[in-house]
């Protein structure tokens, strides 16, 4: 008999807008110790069927019109709030995304720990205290029982997730949801946190839920898989099915936007002779003060440690690194978003560093950035026409006779139909937003582009049009560009030339295929072997 | 923390100093003198006061002589209270007003927060539609409506409670400390109620739930810190208004307080009675405003490292 078995599950959102279908007529189940992945893309109900399971759907507008739950001879969907409350973090725990905000900043992670123990099995402080230590020792972190005082936000990442995972298992659960719980992390630190998931599931007999967007991750971890779309469980079956031999459209389709190769066209190679871009002894600091009143510590945080790099006419040079290791700091600081320390910026026979307030304010036609969240970019209130006449009226590129043409050729290039002008960014979808944005940032004709991340707030299948469209521009504008990216599968799929950087040095850099194929230092090695793949049907 | 007050007291020392000078040159710009009464005194007379009250000195120097007096705590004699200083005046009157304060400011505390979180727990429902409608009624009724509308009601209709007074006969400190603090309270439960919304659909609200907890658990050990929040940023200049602001209530109620010294202050031209009430209440506002703030980062540990000093 399975551990928990769901029929006919269907919940709506009721709202002004109308009603939509979260999660239709889903059917599932998983057994005592088995790793059921759910995958799908945002909205796809992934999240919405698990939380219907335990109550957690806001009601309203939430509703769960139909279904069934028997978890343990239970009916979940029909027990009541009361005693579901005593299965929720007792029997089944949760775990989430983003363990900065899924942590209450205002506790000690100690008092987050116990309290849902002492809750649900009415045992004292010191006794909750001291599973709470256990479980921390657990999970893997170290001096737990100091670190049992701490605030989340005096954790790093990973370690967060880790709390998360320690103060999910101290009720010792059967069953354990995780939603999304590695999409927040760097590469290396979600390998560690799903060898950690896989060995509790092993030692503990775990039944483990894992919800994700991201197929290498729940190919390499599920024992079984669930494909979602728009509510509904397109396919299900073992993972080594699924993932060589899927039969649904859309399982297919999922499996084929994932970048799993280098770039398909061709390399442009530099030559020494159109270097466009010359970076040379770049440096840039921050001011980091600790310590108390009468002792203090000044200290410079190095964000961009002595890089120096050239950027050639045509080509995309990818820039990759984990978090905090300043790939984003030296693209801001390149064209003066932020103020380097010291060091040289050419840009052409320019030298970007030197100029003037209003020289900058010049400069700066040829120079765009792309960023990873269009939607935050974009003003709100303003149209896409707006958005994108905006730049050219105040750089006075053009007259009014050819702006509208011109905004329309815009439109054509990044494939938005020309009808959606007068729409305002709400309107759009993410993929069409970072199409507007990717418009805006042509308009000006710019030499250099700075794209921030550009593809990683898109599902995969939207990633794919988005590294599409930009490859194909690219190709059709002879753009250049610094490609800024912590995804090493997207990074070898549309760069031509690679640079890795850790704290703030570049540690490695050169062309593409040679760099992911025989990479010489230890960092990229480790990198790249962190990346999950999917595995290939032969092998 | 404790360098973050010291820095924050020692800022204060300025903006005091600021509010001296200011204070100090508006008075005696303004027309007319302390001594300007209905009964007009002979020259000797006037001239013998100038010089008594160092009136007659260069207005440079009647400013150095009062920051130095003040410097040693002394807020010199009032003009209109002969023999008495206005040190003793401030005192004698601020004990009712800080006591009316306090008591309005609980009142406004209490019932703010307690509507707030009820409404923001069911947002557009009836138990958030009607206290805030109250709410909004109490913002837009001035105290000198309030008053007397409630005077009205359960002073002389219901008899249930004395019209006025201040400590004479039972009873008759809740009126005007209802009177005072309702708009407050009205505030505070605006605040709380979108703090209370704000927090309750944060992750980590989710993250209490899927631990099982009761509800007044998710509520009282995992929102209300949150929710709180903006309601302590507005008591501080809050409780600097209350204090400030009864002269209102002080009057309508018959209370002996120092909003009536203060405002007579004004119209008596009584220079010294003017700057040493004002400069009370400028310090009094600093000091629930420094207080605010070490509050809020009393409950916010994340704040309180980054006063600490760690930003960038």
């Amino acid at each position: 008999m399975p551990l928990l078995s769901v029929s006919n599950l269907t919940t709506r959102f009721y709202t002004r807008e109308g009603v939509t279908n979260a999660v239709e007529n889903v059917n599932f189940s998983i057994d005592e110790g088995e790793l059921l992945g759910i995958v799908g893309e945002s909205g796809s109900g992934k999240s919405v069927a698990c939380y219907s399971l335990l109550g957690l759907v806001p009601c309203p507008p939430g509703k769960i019109e139909s279904g069934e739950a028997l978890f343990d001879g239970k009916d979940l969907l029909k027990i009541g709030e009361r005693a579901l409350r005593d299965i929720r973090g007792n029997s089944i725990s949760m775990i989430f995304q983003d363990p900065m905000t899924s942590l209450n900043p205002y506790m000690r992670i100690g008092d987050q720990l116990t309290e849902a123990y002492r809750q649900h099995k009415k045992s004292s402080k010191t006794e909750a205290l001291s599973r709470a230590i256990a479980s921390l020792e657990e999970v893997g972190i170290r001096d737990a029982e100091k670190r049992i005082n701490a605030y989340p936000h005096e954790f790093s990442g990973g370690m967060r997730q880790r709390v998360m995972i320690a103060m999910a298992l101290i009720s010792e659960p059967r069953l354990l949801i995780a939603d999304e719980p590695t999409t927040a992390l760097d590469v290396t630190v979600q390998a560690q946190i799903l060898e950690l998931l896989k060995n509790l599931q092993e030692k503990r007999k775990l039944s483990i839920i894992f919800i994700s967007h991201d197929l290498a991750v729940v190919s390499n971890i599920a024992n079984r898989v669930l494909v979602m779309k728009q509510g509904e469980v397109v396919e299900q079956g073992e993972v080594a099915q699924i993932f060589n031999a899927p039969t649904h459209e859309y399982t297919k389709k999922l499996i084929s936007a994932i970048p799993a190769s280098g770039k398909p066209a061709e390399h442009k190679f530099a030559s020494s002779s159109d270097k466009l871009l010359s970076v040379e002894n770049l440096y840039t600091r921050f001011n980091l003060q600790s310590g108390s009143f009468f002792n203090r510590k000044n200290e410079k945080l190095t964000a961009v440690n002595n890089v120096s790099l050239d950027i050639y006419k045509g080509e995309i040079l990818g820039l990759v690194g984990e978090s905090g290791s300043g790939k984003s700091t030296l693209g801001r600081s390149i064209i003066r978003l932020i103020e380097a320390d010291s060091g040289s910026v050419r840009l052409g026979d320019q030298n970007i560093r030197s100029l003037s307030p209003s020289d900058l304010r010049k400069a700066r036609l040829q120079f765009q950035m792309i960023f990873q969240d269009p939607f935050a970019s974009l003003n709100p209130r303003m149209t896409v026409f707006d958005a994108l006449a905006e730049p050219l009226i105040t750089h006075k590129l053009i007259d009014e006779k050819n702006l509208i043409q011109t905004i329309n050729e815009l439109l054509d290039d990044v494939g938005l139909e020309r009808k959606y002008v007068r729409k305002y960014p709400h309107e759009f979808s993410g993929g069409q937003r970072q199409r507007i944005a990717i418009a805006r940032a042509l308009a000006l004709r710019p030499k250099l582009i700075i794209a921030d991340e550009p593809v990683s707030a898109l599902d995969v299948t939207i990633q794919a049009q988005i590294l599409e469209l930009m490859l194909s521009l690219s190709k059709k504008h002879n753009l250049t560009m610094l490609f800024i990216s912590h995804d090493l599968a997207v990074v070898r799929y549309i760069c031509d030339r690679v640079m890795v950087m850790q704290s703030g040095c570049i540690v490695e850099q050169g062309e593409t295929e040679t760099l992911f194929n025989s990479p010489q230092e230890a960092y990229t090695q480790s990198l790249l072997a962190a990346i999950p793949q999917i595995p290939s049907a032969t092998g | 923390m404790l360098r973050y007050t010291l820095i924050r007291l020692l800022a204060a020392i300025p903006v005091l100093f600021f509010v001296v000078l200011i204070t100090f040159t508006l008075v005696h710009t303004a027309p007319g003198g302390p001594f300007d009464d209905e009964r007009k005194a002979s020259p000797e007379v006037l001239e013998g006061l100038n010089r008594h009250y160092n009136l007659d000195a260069p207005i440079q120097k009647q400013f150095v002589d009062y920051v130095a007096n003040l410097i040693q705590g002394d807020f010199g004699p009032s003009f209109k209270y002969p023999n008495r200083s206005v040190s003793e005046l401030i005192s004698t009157g601020m004990s009712t007003t800080l006591e009316l304060g306090i008591y309005a400011l609980l009142f406004a505390m209490c019932l703010g927060a307690l509507t707030g979180i009820a409404a923001g727990l069911k947002p557009n429902s009836l138990q958030d539609y009607m206290p805030m409608s109250i709410a909004m009624i109490g913002i837009c009724l001035p105290s000198f409506v309030m008053g007397p509308l409630l005077v009205l009601l359960f002073g002389i209709y219901l008899e249930w409670l004395p019209v006025a007074g201040w400590g004479l006969s039972p009873g008759d400190k809740l009126l005007p400390s209802i009177t005072l603090g309702a708009a407050y309270a009205a505030y505070i439960a605006r605040l709380t109620r979108n703090g209370m919304l704000d927090v309750m659909s944060q992750d980590y609200i989710r993250t209490a739930k899927a631990k099982g907890l009761p509800q007044y658990r998710v509520v009282i050990f995992h929102a209300l810190r949150g929710a709180l929040a903006p309601v302590i940023s507005f008591a501080g200049p809050a409780a600097a208004g209350l204090l400030s602001g009864s002269f209102v209530v002080e009057t309508i109620y018959q209370i002996p307080g120092l909003g009536r010294f203060y405002l007579q202050a004004a119209f008596n031209r009584d220079y010294t009675m003017i700057l040493g009430t004002t400069i009370f209440f400028a310090v009094l506002i600093i000091f629930f405003n420094i207080l605010a703030d070490i509050l809020l980062a009393w409950v916010n540990p994340k704040l309180r490292q980054s006063l600490r000093g760690n930003s960038r």
